[in-house]
């Protein structure tokens, strides 16, 4: 055993300031794939990087007070689709049948909560408040037909694509 | 693995300087810890640390920003506010215990 003399071993918890920033564009809207861009910009703030989440397209409904509670995921088109715990597929060719999306999402659910990790609309209360911002798309909200009272109450503006670019200056990018 | 000595103590730590026993923690060493990294103890930060300490007794690991919030009951943004940056990691530090491993 080695004894330290002083200083002491302290934890690195980083410079006070240290600029790292991190913007993530969240194109998609299945529950699926919500989750990627929410518990990256979760670990970012936990970490102390500032973050920005751009919700385009898809992941424009991760936002819509109307959509953001009935997120779905279908495990039609993905290959990867096994059953739970298992190694086994099952055949593409059963995946639209009737009530497949429904029987899907509601198993992925149970599994993320199992995890104590949070339904979409209260992992944004949880990203706000670790200091996230959420921006959401100009396009998007023009072709939905949607302004800001649509939109969660902490979505800071709706904002065009160089309005995004330009604001993310420097910052790391995901997209998602 | 270091040894280093805190409240004129023998301490265990990790290469990071986290601690590794968790019976060599008490109220004199968290202090000190919390002084090195110039978080003055207070009494809301006494409530996470005690949970923490607590939940990992029951739990055998470390408490997670969120579950600090669902089961310990003080909000994150709280969290961020009494242990600015990195609070998860540095309520861990003070509260004698490893980092975090949940995602979440």
């Amino acid at each position: 055993m080695e004894t330290m003399t002083k200083p002491n071993l302290v934890p690195d918890f980083g410079a006070e300031d240290s600029g790292r920033k991190l913007a993530i564009i969240c194109s998609k809207g299945n529950l699926d794939m919500a989750y990627p861009g929410l518990i990256l910009a979760n670990a970012a703030l936990g970490e102390g990087v500032e973050t920005m989440l751009f919700f385009t397209f898809w992941g424009f409904d991760m936002i819509t007070k109307s959509r953001m509670n009935d997120l779905q995921f279908s495990p039609a088109g993905n290959t990867a689709m096994h059953l739970p715990g298992h190694d086994m597929h099952i055949p593409q060719a059963m995946m639209p049948a009737p009530g497949m999306t429904s029987v899907a999402t509601h198993m992925l659910k149970k599994q993320i909560a199992e995890l104590d990790v949070p339904e979409v609309p209260d992992f944004l209360d949880q990203i706000v408040a670790a200091g996230g911002h959420l921006w959401a798309c100009r396009m998007s909200a023009d072709m939905n037909k949607l302004s800001m009272n649509d939109l969660r109450d902490d979505v800071e503006g709706i904002i065009s694509a160089s309005d995004f670019i330009e604001m993310t200056e420097g910052a790391q990018l995901l997209f998602i | 693995m270091p040894v280093i000595e805190i409240a004129g103590r023998q301490i265990s730590v990790n290469e990071e300087g986290f601690l590794t026993n968790f019976d060599e923690w008490d109220v004199d060493v968290a202090t000190e810890l919390a002084k090195q990294i110039e978080i003055p103890m207070t009494e809301e930060r006494w409530k996470i640390i005690n949970f923490l300490r607590d939940d990992f007794k029951v739990q055998g690991e470390t408490a997670t920003s969120r579950r600090v919030q669902t089961v310990g009951g003080v909000p994150v943004k709280e969290q961020f506010a009494l242990f600015p940056k990195k609070p998860a990691k540095k309520m861990a530090y003070i509260a004698g215990l490893p980092k975090p491993k949940g995602c979440v």
